[in-house]
């Protein structure tokens, strides 16, 4: 049966390995035909931010692999706007060019047609 | 299709309550749990983010194992409803989904 997933990230890259857990899901999730959606939300914006060069402290770069979810067949991918504006970012900001900005309602509204959410 | 809200973090400390009170609907629920229930004192940061939701028909939880750990019981604010690990199944199985804030 093919359900709703939101997978909603709160969380920086790379001070906590809760970024690349939240991405290794998703792409588990992929290859079992479900519905998937990301939300961006809080410090989780801070995963799609450009310029990304986590060499720096011996770790692999969590926003080089997101463009890749789109050839995993995961291409709704949202981000909260009012996490992106409190940290002083906006849309041509971030790594992805296809995401959907949501407002406080709209994710609200967004969660409520997911069967399950899962909370990184 | 409401949620169940889960916050696991204190207020005095991290901002993820009032994340989380920003973006809860009229019919969801918070359960404050483990230094969450810092959340739940009088003298909590999110006192008035709480009112305001509980005016807006949310309710909120706080579990009673990890107030009575940290001797919090005699201190909440109005509104909070103390519940126990029964209780917390019971709502998570009326609600539709749940989102931990952590």
């Amino acid at each position: 049966m093919r359900r709703q997933l939101l997978f909603i990230n709160r969380h920086s890259p790379y001070g906590e390995s809760v970024a690349r857990d939240a991405l290794d899901a998703v792409m588990t999730a992929a290859a079992y035909d479900q519905h998937i959606s990301l939300l961006f939300l809080d410090d989780g914006v801070f995963q799609l931010l450009v310029g990304q060069a986590p060499g720096s402290i011996a770790q692999k770069s969590l926003g080089a692999s997101l463009p890749a979810l789109p050839l995993y067949e995961v291409e709704d991918i949202y981000v909260h706007l009012g996490s992106l504006q409190a940290r002083g970012l906006s849309p041509e900001d971030l790594i992805l060019e296809s995401v959907t900005l949501l407002d406080d309602a709209a994710v609200q509204a967004l969660r409520a047609r997911q069967d399950h959410i899962l909370s990184f | 299709m409401s949620t169940l809200h889960t916050v696991n973090k204190s207020p005095f400390n991290h901002a993820t309550l009032s994340q989380c009170a920003r973006l809860c609907h009229d019919q969801d629920a918070i359960v404050l749990l483990e230094d969450g229930v810092y959340g739940a004192l009088t003298s909590s940061p999110c006192a008035t983010d709480l009112a305001s939701l509980l005016a807006r028909g949310v309710a909120l939880f706080a579990l009673e194992c990890d107030l009575r750990a940290r001797g919090l019981e005699a201190r909440l604010l109005p509104g909070i409803q103390v519940t126990d690990e029964r209780g917390f199944v019971r709502l998570s199985l009326e609600h539709k989904t749940l989102q931990s804030w952590y």
